[in-house]
């Protein structure tokens, strides 16, 4: 293992006073009462503590009054056979959100959807899931969603919309109809479409994707004659290179290719072979950050690139890219042309020539057919742009009747959205079927909201003939009618859409059992999936080139868009989750900001992050500088984050923010609370270039303002004060060399204390407790670990955490029991050489845990079966055990966030600590639904922390016990594991020598180790070490003591 | 006083341990009477047609005085019906509703059906009948002899010898101090003694200490309530005379984390034909009578049933009962924990339920009491062939091996983790 040195951030990595100063002060601020009384005296006086005392017992004595309140128990009059109050049902369903779509289960506790589970069941997915599906359960409980169908700015019934929606059809003439979507894979409702557009003649159906995929859908119409996507194979794949593609996070169908690239990531011990990953790019993303070797570029380069590898794979020259570049392809082109035939390219481009270049590499190294599947086609992606601009300018000219706009908001996605807003003026029927009211449905004359996807019927085919079912979990809340109800009843036919759906699928599939089947599985795929090809055309790789080389360069600063993990394009965007949700990068939450790299941070704003003074300046604050960046006659002004690994001339926006109504008041209102005020909305950056939407632009003016803005960052919040042997790493090479290599290391480390075997007895005072029965335990595979959040929110979802609001995570209050923390290793100023490493982290349940000694009050113990047990009701708050927690891992309610509280109005509205409105959404009795009434709601002043699901471990148990059994691994598994698309996360009985976790550990004894292991708290979570299939790892640059000795360190970070 | 109020709990529970042993060795012994309860009473009555014909005289009818055909009929309606012309009439005559089929009765589960229903039969025919089979002495549990206030009164008596002695020692004093001439002092009447004053008040402290203490504890919890219910509903005559099995309306107890107060709809499995109460009298808890077929007819209109047209209105509404057994918010509670898997009765927790008109909170509901029945119930734990017990069990190796060993000869809750907080607090 290199020598390296890991950093979360800036000023850790220059180790400044202020940094250290930072580090021992974990809560990092008075108590509310001593700073109140500045001024008058030195803070809390004995005087003050005996009011407080006083006045607290008898608050709390009159709080507690002896009235015993009378509370009612209603039956049911006449209860569901299905239902019995207190358990919980699962039903298949189906998570559809723009491109996302995947199969899923529904935890429903008495009639209330509370938690998303991966569907097991989906050969795909294989029940994985991302973050943004298993927030989804929230949105159906958003405040903002509409309530009624609206028209001309009045709320009416369903009835009356019908009627006077079909007046308004009437007077429009004859003039063509378009029905404008999402991209709609569901064959039953495809059908209903065409149905409804076959009775008005010369009515279109346009399909319109806010992240395009355009280029790659004409590329391959260029390319194969097929205007379709293929499924990228990356479990087939020895050697990937992606082009900008961020394919484990956000690009295409994440959650498919996470769960396919891990497949190949896991190191197996008996043979150590893994994939290698070349990412080339221009912002820092989250699978750049898990590349072998990365190398970045200016986004305007990206065709060069492309062609450049062409080159390099053919055998010709490379030109026009920087020598690193120029020397990542050649390196990236050998190692795929040794690996042809498994083997696979990927860009993240949205220009048809580009692609038609990936296309000819990958037909090149023979990827057609075997890491390329031409027979299962991703159809989440069908919207070109051209046909959205065309509709547009059909609008403009006055050429469309009506518009009816279901399931996307392009008045705020599109790049021209005033163009849109003032061709929408010129409809004469508009109709939207979207939630709320947000930037499209309130240009439109009538909103007829449609369902939730968990109160609605119908299908997704995501690839081709892989059918996933949707079922209602729950009655509408809502006087809202499904959009596919909608569309029959106006096209005259009077079968509601759940009975068209089940002839449309009991025809298909044979029967009514079938369809039941189908139903209950949720899913229906094909047998025996082969992989297949389609026939390549090369002749419009020429042309491409010669596009592509006269590409216009790039100036002097670039700008690129991405899309931030959980928010995506936005139409989640008033999820409180998502929202709170780090970005696994640069650990920001609430708001977007612009990515800058550290070369423009000392030209821009003047700070050298490798000046102590600077970093320190730069990271101990929040607030940032704000820039404002030109791009032609659209501005947009945000905070700047420098975040290493960024291309020097290139500025990284998110889209999916800054969500805001035409007045803007009406904001929290229309589209919500939580979304009201989060950052800056980055579309209109977007252009359209006749073909497809770029998501960049070539030249960017930025100047720094005057003004300053917080950006809410976790990643200064807890810190192990320099134990950074948190993360263990190591090449493949090195591991194939000295498979144990960890394992001696730690035999190393422990060797004063009994070594490996005997560390556990020998190596304390106190006694060691035998485990009888169950001993719980966790393995975390860093090696398949991306830092996608779908682990976080789940844990959220299941546990009732709080969202705390943008102002609380300012002063270090996030409560999330699970974070992902990101390291950086490698030398800040060079780009290339940055390397990330994501770990979760979250309780380690520690069998000789820290915490338990110092809580006066025994609040926190451990359990007979290796839990940290966190009991609430017995938590006095003094925050000693999070103070000598080492992993920083404790959450304190510092304020009431749920509003819990036996105290009534104990949230503060105004003043120091006053809660920000998403916490107050997410008080709403409607939001509130969503808690898992199995898990204790906290109030304020008790600490609280990672269970190991405590709530689902012991439903396992019981399980087992009512049908007298022994426990399995089927029975318990914690919400992250069940949610992790790549299986990172194990979790089991680690006394049972059969169980998952202990095949886990036993199988990989050489990566296995503990965190901060040689401080004897004896962790149950064990994390694998990773194992990057790279050259070296990278350091940083030398601290000053290795300066001192500078050959000698150098040395050795070469040499093994 | 800790030690006290334990030893006297575990009496109280060791005594209702006893008695609901006997009772639970009642439900598994082949009685009639508890099989015609489970499997029976929904449909059937002894002496009145309900959803099937009343069984009384049952051996006379039909072909069923060939116990053989009675079984076959009793294990398979269908089949049998097919080629008995009896059966078929009795299907037509009950509105063409087939009987369920029972193959999990054996023959002689039947046989002892059908001797409890001529026995009912009989005992029906020589009114007046007796009131079932009396609940055992149910006042007996608070004959606890309490030692508290003898030890009061004595220690009361002694303080006052003491005092007197006291007294009587200072005059003494005061005398012999006098005839030896020393200096008197003004005597200090006992009231105005410092160190009298300073004892009282000791010990005011700490008798009025001892008493806030012992009512903050009690603060929230309510043994004993007993709140009026919406519909007198009386589980003595349920549970008690009529031996109706606790599942058949709390059937949540065995499934789930609620035993759950059943739906209306199951009350009218049984009240469309049951519409008038002619048992024994009932009486309020203030004396006065209960009219049962008034309650009946609230039921009535709760399920909106119309008695008269023996149809549903469709305007029915659920009952809101008053909660009587609450925990608090941060505890968890899992009935089918302890009954199902902890094979637990109802009454460990909810008392002489089948004694009890209006129900009542039996117990505290403190953690003290969860907690000691932790330390003291034993597992079902399975022994080493894996044959009794549950076999979730057989993992805690350590155990079985103490028991081989011969160390051990049981395992309680608190031994598998019990008294952990976090079994109840998360």
């Amino acid at each position: 293992m290199a020598n390296k040195k890991y950093w979360q951030n800036f000023s850790e990595l220059s180790q400044t006073e202020q940094a250290k100063a930072m580090a021992e002060n974990e809560f990092q601020e008075d108590l509310p009462f001593e700073s109140a009384d500045k001024g008058s005296s030195d803070g809390a006086t004995r005087r003050d503590f005996l009011k407080y005392l006083g006045f607290s017992t008898a608050a709390a004595s009159l709080a507690a009054s002896c009235e015993i309140p009378v509370k009612k128990s209603i039956p049911f009059l006449n209860r569901p056979q299905d239902i019995v109050p207190g358990i919980a049902d699962f039903y298949a369903t189906t998570f559809v959100s723009g491109g996302d779509v995947l199969p899923v289960l529904v935890k429903v506790r008495d009639g209330r959807p509370i938690k998303i589970e991966g569907n097991n069941l989906s050969t795909y997915t294989n029940g994985g899931t991302s973050a943004r599906a298993q927030a989804s359960v929230l949105d159906l409980y958003d405040t903002a969603r509409l309530r009624f169908p609206i028209a001309n700015g009045n709320a009416i019934s369903v009835e009356d919309a019908d009627k006077l929606v079909a007046a308004a059809m009437g007077s429009i003439g004859g003039a063509p109809v378009v029905l404008l979507t999402g991209t709609i894979t569901s064959p039953s409702s495809r059908q209903v479409i065409s149905e409804f557009l076959a009775k008005y003649p010369g009515s279109r159906h346009v399909q319109y994707d806010p992240i395009s995929y355009s280029g790659l859908l004409l590329a391959n119409e260029a390319s194969y004659g097929k205007r379709a996507i293929p499924t990228y194979r990356f479990d087939n794949a020895k050697v990937v290179v992606s082009l900008g593609a961020d394919f484990a996070a956000t690009w295409l169908s994440p959650v498919e290719f996470q769960r396919s690239f891990a497949q190949t990531r896991k190191v197996n011990p008996s043979n150590p072979e893994m994939s290698r990953h070349y990412q080339f790019e221009s912002v820092m993303s989250v699978t750049g950050g898990n590349a072998d070797f990365r190398y970045t570029h200016r986004p305007s380069e990206t065709g060069l690139v492309a062609l450049g590898l062409l080159n390099a794979i053919n055998g010709q020259p490379v030109s026009g890219v920087s020598d690193k570049v120029k020397k990542g392809i050649e390196k990236a082109a050998a190692d795929l042309k040794g690996n042809a035939g498994a083997a696979l390219v990927v860009s993240g481009s949205n220009n048809p020539n580009i692609q038609i270049i990936v296309n000819a590499i990958n037909e090149a190294l023979g990827a057609n057919g075997k890491t390329i599947d031409w027979t299962a086609t991703l159809q989440t992606y069908q919207g070109l742009d051209s046909e959205f601009a065309t509709l547009v300018a059909d609008m403009e000219a006055g050429r469309v009747g009506a518009l009816l706009v279901y399931d996307v908001n392009p008045v705020y996605t599109y790049a021209d959205s005033k163009r849109l807003a003032d061709a929408m003026k010129k409809v004469k029927v508009t109709i939207s079927f979207n939630d709320r009211r947000d930037e499209t449905s309130e240009l439109c004359k009538f909103i007829i909201p449609s369902h939730h996807y968990l109160e609605s019927w119908g299908d997704a085919e995501a690839k081709a003939g892989f059918i996933s079912m949707m079922q209602p979990t729950i009655s509408p809340l809502f006087k809202t009618r499904q959009f596919q109800d909608s569309l029959l009843k106006w096209s005259g036919n009077a079968t509601p859409y759940v009975t068209y759906f089940r002839n449309f699928w009991t025809a298909k599939l044979g029967s009514a059992e079938n369809f039941a089947k189908a139903l209950q599985d949720g899913v229906v795929e094909p047998e025996s999936p082969s992989i297949g090809t389609a026939a390549f055309n090369a002749g419009s790789v020429a042309a491409a080139t010669t596009a592509i080389s006269s590409l216009k360069k790039g100036g002097k600063t670039e700008l690129v868009l991405y899309q931030h993990i959980g928010l995506g394009d936005g139409r989640q965007g008033n999820n409180p989750w998502l929202l709170e949700l780090p970005d696994p990068i640069t650990r920001a939450t609430w708001d977007n900001y612009a990515m800058i790299s550290v070369q423009l941070g000392k030209e821009l704003l003047g700070i050298d992050i490798s000046n102590p003074r600077d970093s320190d300046e730069y990271e101990v604050h929040m607030t940032k500088p704000v820039l404002s960046i030109k791009s032609g006659n659209k501005e947009i002004t945000l905070p700047a984050l420098i975040v290493p690994g960024m291309n020097e001339n290139t500025i990284a926006i998110a889209v999916g923010y800054g969500r805001k109504s035409l007045n803007e008041e009406d904001t929290s209102k229309n589209i919500g609370r939580a979304a009201a005020g989060a950052g800056k909305n980055a579309f209109p950056l977007a252009s359209f270039n006749g073909t497809t939407v770029d998501f960049f632009a070539g030249d960017v003016t930025v100047t720094k303002t005057t003004e300053t803005y917080i950006v809410a960052q976790t990643q200064t919040h807890a810190s192990y004060e320099g134990r950074h042997e948190v993360v263990k790493e190591l090449t493949l090479d090195e591991y194939k060399k000295d498979p144990t290599a960890v394992l001696d290391e730690r035999a190393k480390e422990l060797e004063p204390w009994g070594g490996l075997e005997s560390f556990t007895s020998e190596g304390t005072l106190y006694g060691v407790y035998d485990r009888p029965g169950i001993k719980w335990g966790m393995s975390i595979d860093l090696n398949s670990c991306f830092g996608c959040g779908a682990c976080v929110v789940a844990c959220n979802a299941e546990n009732n955490i709080p969202v705390v609001g943008k102002s609380e995570v300012t002063r270090f209050h996030d409560m999330h029991w699970l974070r992902i923390d990101r390291y950086f290793s490698g030398d800040v100023n060079d780009p290339e050489s940055v390397q990330t490493v994501f770990q979760p982290m979250l309780c380690q349940h520690c069998d000789n845990a820290p915490c338990e000694n110092v809580c006066p009050v025994a609040a926190t113990n451990h359990s007979s079966e290796g839990v940290n047990q966190m009991i609430y009701n017995r938590c006095i708050g003094t925050r000693y055990c999070a103070n000598n927690c080492p992993y920083k891992v404790r959450r304190f309610n510092w304020a009431d966030y749920t509003g819990a509280d036996s105290f009534k109005d104990n949230q503060l509205t105004e003043g120091v600590g006053k809660l920000d409105p998403a916490v107050f959404q997410m008080n709403d009795d409607l939001t509130r639904m969503v808690l898992n009434p199995d898990v204790t709601v906290r109030s304020r002043g008790v600490i609280e922390k990672c269970s190991f699901c405590v709530q689902r471990t012991q439903a396992g148990k019981l399980q087992a016990k009512k049908e007298d059994r022994v426990l399995t691994d089927a029975d318990v598994t914690s919400a992250c594991a069940q949610a992790c698309p790549t299986n990172a996360i194990v979790f089991g009985n680690a006394n049972n020598p059969a169980s998952n976790i202990s095949q886990t550990r036993s199988g990989n004894k050489n990566r296995l180790y503990y965190v901060l292991e040689q401080i004897h708290t004896l962790p149950n979570v064990n994390y694998l070490a990773k194992v990057r299939n790279t050259d070296i790892l990278t350091a940083a640059h030398p601290t000053e003591d290795e300066l001192s000795q500078p050959e000698k360190k150098t040395e050795t970070h070469f040499s093994k | 006083m800790i030690g006290n109020r334990r030893s006297s709990k575990s009496i109280l529970i060791s005594f209702f341990f006893l008695t609901f042993l006997s009772i639970g060795n009642k439900l598994s012994a082949q009685d009639g009477g508890a099989l015609f309860q489970q499997n029976c009473a929904s449909c059937h009555a002894v002496n009145k047609n309900l959803t099937g014909p009343a069984l009384a005289g049952v051996e006379g009818r039909g072909p069923w005085s060939d116990r053989k055909q009675l079984y076959a009929w009793v294990h398979n309606p269908a089949k049998f019906m097919a080629s008995d012309p009896y059966t078929q009439g009795l299907k037509q005559q009950y509105g063409g509703v087939l009987m369920t089929a029972f193959p999990q009765l054996g023959e002689k589960d039947i046989d002892a059906i059908i001797d409890y229903v001529n026995k009912a039969a009989a005992a029906a025919a020589a009114k007046p009948a007796a009131g079932g089979e009396g609940a055992p002495a149910a006042g007996a549990q608070y004959d606890e002899s309490d030692n508290s206030i003898l030890y009061g009164v004595l220690t009361l008596i002694l303080a006052v010898v003491a005092l007197i002695m006291l007294q009587v020692n200072g005059n003494l004093r005061k005398l012999a101090e006098d005839k030896e001439g020393m200096p008197a002092y003004e005597p200090v009447p006992f009231y105005r003694n410092k160190t009298y004053i300073t004892l009282l008040t000791l010990l005011l402290f700490v008798i009025g200490g001892f008493y806030v203490v012992k009512g903050a504890i009690n603060l929230g919890r309510s043994k004993d309530y007993q709140p009026e219910q919406p519909i007198y509903y009386s589980h003595k005559v349920h549970a008690g005379k009529n031996q109706i099995s606790c599942l058949y309306c709390h059937g949540g107890a065995y499934e789930g984390k609620q035993a759950s107060i059943p739906s209306v709809n199951v009350c009218m499995n049984c009240h469309m034909t049951i519409n008038e109460y002619a048992g024994e009298q009932i009486y309020h808890a203030d004396g006065t009578k209960v009219d049962g077929t008034a309650e009946i007819q609230k039921l009535y209109e709760y399920a909106g049933w119309d008695p008269s047209s023996r149809s549903y209105t469709g305007k029915g509404k659920p009952i809101e009962w008053v909660r009587i057994h609450n925990l608090p918010d941060h505890v968890y509670f899992n009935h089918a924990q302890h009954t199902k898997a902890g094979k637990q009765q109802c009454q460990t927790c909810h008392g002489e339920i089948q004694g009890m008109d209006e129900v009542k909170q039996f117990t505290d509901l403190s953690m003290g009491w969860c907690v000691n029945c932790h330390r003291e119930s034993k597992v079902d734990f399975v022994d080493s062939t894996g044959t009794k017990g549950n076999k979730f069990y057989s993992i805690y190796q350590k155990y079985h091996n103490e028991i081989k060993a011969g160390t051990r000869d049981s395992v309680t809750v608190a031994d598998i983790g019990g008294i952990e907080c976090q079994k109840c607090h998360y």
